[in-house]
Formats: structure tokens, C-alpha cells, sequence
């Protein structure tokens, strides 16, 4: 089925079953491996993208509900405010180890701090509790999204 | 590792014809600064090739080869850190590559072979880096003499040019190169004094974390090219199992799978995406030979290893005569027991190859890409050097990356495809199809003499993960890795012996896991290190304390830690301080977790304070993080880390059923690194271990309930009321 969705603010199409989670439809039809495969049950966030500024696990998203929806991965969020700012307090933080799961990291982030500028420490846990990182960065997660919003305010 | 200039240019008998020798090691690069277009040259190309680590081209451009893997732990950083203080060169103008199979060049010197693991990259090559860097300036520097005609001791470099000093005359090491590489390397090269060092020690940022905040980072899983197909794959869900009987009738009505691979122990899908691969999968109807393993079960593998752990062992270390001194009065006994852990990388196991009748393609992020290479071309049916490994960035690594299991797998299935395809294993299969860190035994016998320990007998009962993996390294039935950080006690102890016995579980493969052996001795024996503190009634630091007159930088963590957790202040009922001190990796440790429990036996930690002397930091900031990381690492699976059995299978799956620490349950981590100047230690699986030890003797401060297994027993603690 032909699907047309708005994606880091290009019209892309391509074909795919309706089911078919959009995390694949990125990743293996569209060649945007920058969103990652974790888990498949929506259990560790690796692969959240914005539907519409929302964050969303892409993996059990079918694309079939998806029809002209403005999708952000994180190949574009650094072209928002918010993302940029999240990027750049991740690297003066070095937030990141291996890195696999900071894609998801940074998109749940970036949606915290579009819709939440200022937030607290149970903000951040309700926003980022859905992103598994084995590596153990989250002291500096919490760090970094506090930053970029200092940075944000000012 | 001695570097010589018998080997200046890397074997280029691994390139191979048309458009594939430019993807020659060349998976990832680094360019930093000013965007750089993509390099295309093999690690020989640049004109100035001192040794196995440095290239620099007329365009001033120095590449950095890598022996060691990143994943995650920030050892690219370090290892071009190390040479860029040597060689004088401009870190941030440094590309890196990864190093190619090649052991001759790139052996990591504590294996003897091509592996990062063990806390050894910075270890085994802080010297050898050096001497590199050394070499490689002296070499330019004596190239601007000769042409200006003075001394050599006249002339100083700093980042990237050679000056002499008197006359202001500069050359860039890019106009150097044609004359350097007609000088052969210098032996005895004097090494930097520390003092001078401008790089080393200070918190410099990482040079492989840019890409990993905008998605550009190419990870074996990302792995793309034309005409890729995508498959995945179910193995016998009972270890050892074989296929019987595959019915694809319906996988194959699926539009857009396109081949059903059946090998004698797998089945894969191969598809036009990795969903439909998915789908394919689980439209076939497969029926196994389970085998005979089809009916082990946790409590088998317990049972054996409950009964082998009866058995004396080999001795590792006897001091004094141990049997003599328990003999002599009371003694107090104790067993500990660790579960089987799967690694759970965030990055799904994962291969992508491309096999033809005349040479193999493989995309693939590993910790030993000379095995890599080797079993590649065994499994192909191929010479090696028809095999390509390109590396990648690996998504965590923990030792499961140690293990070259995928990569066989992935080139006896792409052996069956024609053209490339990237294998991915579901997160299902990623954790059924581990290779585990082993179940242990752990049982302590001492005597206490007043309030102080006489007699100290350990035996440590479990797999010999060395003996698979590099069986050289077993002498006389010792397994270092095993006994480490137990034979090495700190503790001065007048009567003390360890004893192993190698004992395999039924059924299920064993592997490295981060923080390897000394995760199991460091808790068992800092577990009982408590419980003969309550004993002898003395406080478990001053308990400790005393015995650690011989260690003194293990003493000075622990007394660090003590000022810095503020141990002994009064805390709430409920809550309790363990402590933990650990030998390891050349890093002294100690830390101190506070945690709460509630009546339901649920655990929160509420702080950790750890107190680190891992000698010289090479780059302080990474170290930090890897404390940090590592200490969630290990406390994730002191409370939830466990693989258990049944008919035969492993009954965890996916991050539902094999929990990992949130961020919604992180501690505040307080970190005090020892400023010193002694030989670098390793971090990253130091930092794993102390956690566990430190929350079970937190947990019995505040309850008096005496953990003796891993994961943390709720149950056990809830039922367990007195101290409520």
C-alpha cells in the first residue's frame, strides 16, 4: 500500500502493509537507521520518534495509521530549538556511552522539554522511565535535560 | 607488544577487487573539526607509517588506528589521547579507524591475541601507545633538524609542527612526512614526564560521542548497501536442539519473504524487511529434536552444582596452614550463589554478511575481530584472507561481544542467500540464545580470633569461562579469572587458602560478563566480610580496616569512603549503610550504598558513595562515567538479574521479564576519584562490582537478614520480619 507521511519535514513515500511498525518502515525501507530496534514490545524506548511533536515507540506503531502525520526522528530533531538544545547538552555533559539507545533518549527528551520547559525530577522520571539504557548514563541524562532547560529559559 | 619499524605498513592482502577495497576497514571514521570528506585509504596509505597505530599524509592529516573496540567505555578517546600526547599531535585534528584483523600488529598483550576485554586496553597498552607517539615525534623532529641542519635536542614539537626553537623555524609534520619515513624508528625513546603531559589527566571530550546524538552513527545493526535483504532467525529454543521438521507453506504466501534458510540447529526468514522476516517466522511451523537437554531445569544445574562444590578444589593460594587454624576452635560457614545473567546489549545481536563462492563480507560490531575473521572463513569455506570484517561502533558489549556465535551463525545462513542480508535477533532470541555468565558456589569457612580473622578458607565452585574461551591461559587447573580478586585478597589474613573447582552447567553455554570473576569473589567474600563483623561485634569498616594494613590503597579508599558517606551518623529504621572494598583490575574501590527497605522486602537505594584510586585517570571525565554506568550496571542485576530454566529453555525473554535499572530508580552516585600518579588501573569492569556487595550489606544493616544469593530475595526479606 502506498503511504505518504511527512518525515524531518520531507513528503516521503513508499510502499508497506498497513500493519508493518513504522520503526521497520524507517529503518529498512526508508534507510533512516538513526532510529533504533531495541526491543519490539515498547519496552525500552530505543525507538521513539515524534508523531505530530509526540513521542512515540515506533516499534509497535503501525504505519497504516500513520496516513499524513508529521513524523520527527533523530535525523531531524536537531533542526528544532528544543532538540538542538537537547544535542548540545548531551555532548557538554558526554552523556553518551555506547550510544544505542541515546536516539530515543534525546526524542523522549526534546518532547519532555517542548511540552514541559521547566521540568522536575518526577517530570523527568515520568518522561524518561520508558527508555532503558544499559550503559547506566541516566545520572547524566537527568543532568543534561536540566541543562538544556536552563539553557532553553534563558 | 614491542613497535618496530619491521612492520610499518599494514598486510594489504586483505584488499580486495572493485568497489569493495575502499570499504577496507573503513566502516567508521571519525573526521573531526572541519568536516573532512571520507577517507578511502587502507591504514597503510598515509606517507609517514612509523608503527602499527600512526599514519600522517603530506596533507597534515594524522590517522589514528585503534586496537582496541569502543563501546561505549570511551577507549578510542583514551587510546588517541595516549598517542596524541606523545606524538604532539593536535587531538582534534585526529581521524581514527578501526584496526583490521591482524594480530601480529594489534594484539591486545594481555590475551596474546586481537580482544578488548577485562578492563585491559588501557593497561596493556598505555606503554606501548606511548612508546609509539614517542617514537613517531622523534622521527619528525629528527627530519626538521636534518633539513634545518641543527640538533635535534634543539628542536620541540606541539600539535603537529616541529620548531626550532632558536631561529622560530616551523614545519608542519605534513612537510615532514616524505624525510620522516626515510628515518628508521628510534628504540629507546624517552617517554614524557607526567608533569608535561597536556592531554593525559585532563577531562577532554570523547571523540566518538558527536554522531551518537544525531543518528549518523553506523552500528553493525545499521549496516546497509544495495540489494540488502533482512532476515531473522529462531534456534532450538532447547540448547544443543536440532531442527526436525519445518512446514513454510504459509511463511512463504507472506508477500515479501523471499527464502526459508534451514540449517540442522536454526531456521531463518529471509525477507524484504526485517518485520516481514518476522512475520515469516512466526508463520512457520517448526518442530525441534529438543535433544538431550529437553528437560534440565534451574534445579538440575543447582543440584550439580551444589554437589560439586562439596569437592576440594585445586588451591589457588595458600598462606599458612588454613585446615590447622579451623581446627582449633569455632568456625563459622557460609555459601554464596550467583545466577546465570544474559547480557542484554542494547544493541540486538546482529551480523550482516555477503558470501560468495570467492570471498565473504562481514558488517558487525565485535570484541575480537581476528576470531571473527577466522570463523567467518571456516564457517564460509574459505582462506581468511577472503574474508573482510568491517567494523563497527559497537551498541554495548559486556562480553557478549567477546563471542563470535553470531557471526558463525550469520555466514551459514548467508552462505545459503544469494547477495547480502543482515541478520537481526529479535530481543527474544537476543536473551534465549545468550552465551551466560555462569551460575557460581561460593563457600567460606573461617575462624575468628577475638575480632579478628585467623583462618580463612574460600572455595569458589563454577564454569571456566578461560578454559573455552582461551585455553592457554588455564595452568594447572587454575582459572585466574575465576579466583581474581579472591587469590589477590587484600586482606591480610595469617591463614588463608582458595580453592576452584571447575564445574559446567548442564545445557547452557557460559561466557565473560562485565566485571567477569571477580563480580562473584568480590561479593561472596565481602558478603561474609559482614557477617564476621556482626560476629566479632565490631563495626564492618573498623572490621575491615584492621586487615588491611598491607594494602594501603585499599585502606585509604575505605577511609575516604567512610568520611564521604557519612558512615556511622544515625539513619531512619528501615535504612542501612553496606560497605564494599574490592582489589580489582589494579583499581582499588570502596563503596558504601544506603538503602531502604519496606515491609514488602522492596529495596530503594537511596545513595552510593564510592571512593576510587585507579592510578593515573587518563581522561578523569570517562572514568567518572564509568563508575557511574558500571554502578547501575551491577545493581541491576544484584536486584533483578537473573536467567533461570525450564524443559530445557530459558524463561526470560525480553526487558519485561529481564529487568533493568530506570532512571526513575537512580540513587545520587557520589564519586571521589584519588588523585595519583601510579600506573593506570581499569574501570570499566571495576566499576560493576563493588555495588552488589555494598546493597546485600546495606540490606542487612537495616534488617539483619543475611542475602546469600543473588538477585536480592524480596520474599526472603518480607517473611523475615523480626526486624520489621
Amino acid at each position: 500500500m502506498a503511504t505518504t507521511l511527512t518525515i524531518n519535514g520531507q513528503e516521503r513515500s513508499f510502499d508497506a502493509p498497513p500493519e508493518m511498525p513504522l520503526l521497520w518502515v524507517l529503518r529498512d525501507i526508508l534507510g533512516l537507521t538513526g532510529t533504533k530496534f531495541g526491543c519490539g514490545m515498547a519496552q525500552c524506548g530505543a525507538c521513539t520518534v515524534h508523531v505530530d511533536g509526540k513521542p512515540v515507540r515506533s516499534c509497535v506503531l503501525p504505519v497504516g495509521n500513520l496516513q499524513s502525520r508529521t513524523i520527527t526522528t533523530i535525523e531531524g530533531i536537531g533542526a528544532t530549538p528544543v532538540g538542538a538544545g537537547v544535542q548540545k547538552a548531551w555532548l557538554d555533559l558526554e552523556v553518551v556511552q555506547c550510544g544505542y539507545c541515546q536516539s530515543g533518549q534525546i526524542m523522549s527528551a526534546a518532547a519532555l522539554l517542548a511540552s514541559t520547559p521547566d521540568p522536575d525530577d518526577s517530570d523527568i522520571d515520568a518522561a524518561m522511565a520508558g527508555n532503558i539504557c544499559r550503559c547506566g548514563t541516566y545520572v547524566r541524562i537527568r543532568a543534561a535535560i536540566k541543562q538544556a532547560a536552563a539553557t532553553q529559559k534563558s | 607488544m614491542t613497535i618496530t619499524a619491521e612492520v610499518p605498513e599494514i598486510s594489504r592482502r586483505r584488499i580486495l577487487g572493485g568497489a569493495l577495497a575502499t570499504g577496507l576497514v573503513l566502516a567508521f571514521h571519525l573526521p573531526l573539526g572541519a568536516a573532512r570528506p571520507p577517507q578511502t585509504k587502507d591504514p597503510a596509505a598515509g606517507k609517514f607509517a612509523p608503527n602499527a597505530y600512526i599514519r600522517i599524509d603530506e596533507s597534515d592529516q594524522i590517522t589514528l588506528i585503534m586496537p582496541q573496540v569502543e563501546m561505549g567505555q570511551g577507549i578510542y578517546t583514551g587510546v588517541a589521547t595516549i598517542l596524541a600526547e606523545e606524538l604532539d599531535a593536535d587531538l582534534t585534528q585526529v581521524v581514527l579507524q578501526h584496526a583490521p584483523p591482524e594480530e601480529k600488529l594489534y594484539a591486545n598483550p594481555s590475551f596474546g591475541i586481537q580482544a578488548t576485554g577485562g578492563s585491559t586496553s588501557v593497561r596493556a597498552f598505555w606503554t606501548p601507545l606511548r612508546k609509539a607517539g614517542a617514537a613517531a615525534r622523534a622521527m619528525l623532529i629528527k627530519a626538521a633538524a636534518d633539513q634545518w641542519q641543527v640538533a635535534p635536542a634543539s628542536c620541540s614539537a606541539a600539535l603537529g609542527t616541529v620548531l626550532h626553537i632558536e631561529s622560530g623555524r616551523r614545519l608542519r609534520y605534513g612537510e615532514l612526512v616524505d624525510p620522516a619515513s626515510k628515518l628508521s624508528a628510534p628504540s629507546d625513546i624517552p617517554l614524557k614526564d607526567p608533569k608535561n603531559f597536556v592531554l593525559i589527566g585532563k577531562p577532554l571530550k570523547r571523540l566518538d560521542t558527536p554522531d551518537k546524538v544525531n543518528g549518523k552513527v553506523i552500528y553493525g545493526i545499521d549496516a546497509m548497501m544495495p540489494g540488502l535483504k533482512f532476515a531473522t532467525l529462531a534456534q532450538c529454543p532447547v540448547f544443543g536442539g536440532k531442527v526436525a521438521d519445518v512446514e513454510d507453506h504459509a511463511a512463504m504466501q507472506i508477500p515479501g519473504v523471499r527464502q526459508i534458510v534451514v540449517l540442522d540447529d536454526l531456521v531463518a526468514v529471509i525477507a524484504d524487511d526485517t518485520w516481514t522476516a518476522k512475520r515469516g517466522l512466526e508463520a512457520l511451523k517448526i518442530t525441534w529434536n529438543e535433544g538431550k537437554n529437553a528437560n534440565v531445569s534451574s534445579k538440575d544445574i543447582w543440584d550439580h552444582l551444589r554437589a560439586a562444590s562439596e569437592i576440594e578444589g585445586v588451591v589457588a593460594k595458600s598462606v599458612g596452614d588454613v585446615a590447622d587454624a579451623l581446627h582449633l576452635g569455632e568456625t563459622y560457614e557460609a555459601s554464596y550463589e550467583m545466577p546465570f545473567l544474559a547480557h542484554a546489549t542494547m544493541e540486538p545481536l546482529n551480523c550482516t554478511v555477503h558470501v560468495t563462492p570467492s570471498f565473504c563480507n562481514v558488517w558487525v560490531g565485535t570484541q575480537i575481530i581476528a576470531r571473527a575473521q577466522s570463523v567467518a572463513a571456516r564457517a564460509a569455506g574459505l582462506p581468511e584472507d577472503k574474508v573482510t570484517i568491517h567494523q563497527h561502533l559497537l551498541g554495548g558489549g559486556f562480553g557478549r561481544r567477546l563471542e563470535v556465535d553470531m557471526i558463525a551463525t550469520a555466514v551459514r545462513i548467508g552462505s545459503k542467500v544469494d547477495g547480502p542480508v543482515k541478520i537481526t535477533w529479535m530481543r527474544e532470541e537476543d536473551i534465549q540464545h545468550d552465551i551466560y555468565r555462569p551460575v557460581y558456589r561460593d563457600t567460606i569457612s573461617a575462624r575468628l580470633s577475638g575480632d579478628k580473622v585467623i583462618a580463612f578458607k574460600y572455595r569458589v565452585a563454577g564454569s571456566s569461562v578461560i578454559a573455552r574461551w582461551l585455553p592457554p591461559a588455564v595452568q594447572q587447573g587454575i582459572d585466574n579469572d575465576a579466583v581474581d580478586s579472591a587469590a589477590d585478597t587484600p586482606y591480610d589474613i595469617p591463614n588463608f587458602q582458595v580453592e576452584y573447582v571447575r564445574v559446567e552447567p548442564p545445557a547452557v553455554p557460559t561466557g565473560f560478563w562485565r566485571g567477569v570473576g571477580p563480580n562473584n569473589n568480590v561479593f561472596a567474600i565481602e558478603s561474609f566480610m559482614d557477617e564476621l563483623a556482626r560476629k566479632a561485634n565490631k563495626d564492618p569498616i573498623a572490621f575491615r580496616r584492621d586487615m588491611l594494613g598491607k594494602t594501603p590503597r585499599i585502606q585509604h579508599v575505605l577511609d575516604l569512603v567512610a568520611e564521604k558517606s557519612n558512615w556511622g551518623q544515625p539513619l531512619p529504621r528501615r535504612v542501612g549503610r553496606g560497605v564494599s572494598v574490592q582489589p580489582t583490575f589494579n583499581t582499588s574501590i570502596a563503596t558504601v550504598v544506603e538503602a531502604e527497605v519496606d515491609s514488602g522486602g522492596d529495596v530503594y537505594i537511596r545513595q552510593v558513595t564510592l571512593a576510587v584510586d585507579c592510578g593515573l585517570a587518563i581522561n578523569p571525565d570517562t572514568v567518572v562515567a564509568q563508575i557511574e554506568g558500571g554502578m547501575i550496571f551491577g545493581l541491576t542485576a544484584a536486584l533483578y538479574g537473573e536467567i533461570t530454566l525450564e524443559k530445557g529453555r530459558v524463561q526470560q525473554s525480553n526487558f519485561h521479564d529481564y529487568r533493568v535499572l530506570r532512571i526513575d530508580q537512580i540513587p545520587k552516585i557520589d564519586i571521589h576519584l584519588v588523585k595519583s600518579g601510579e600506573a593506570p588501573g581499569g574501570i570499566g569492569e571495576a566499576s560493576v562490582i563493588g555495588g552488589p556487595p555494598a546493597l546485600r550489606n546495606a540490606i542487612y544493616a537495616a534488617t539483619g537478614v543475611a542475602l546469600r544469593r543473588l538477585p536480592i530475595d524480596r520474599g526472603l526479606i518480607a517473611e523475615k520480619k523480626s526486624w520489621l
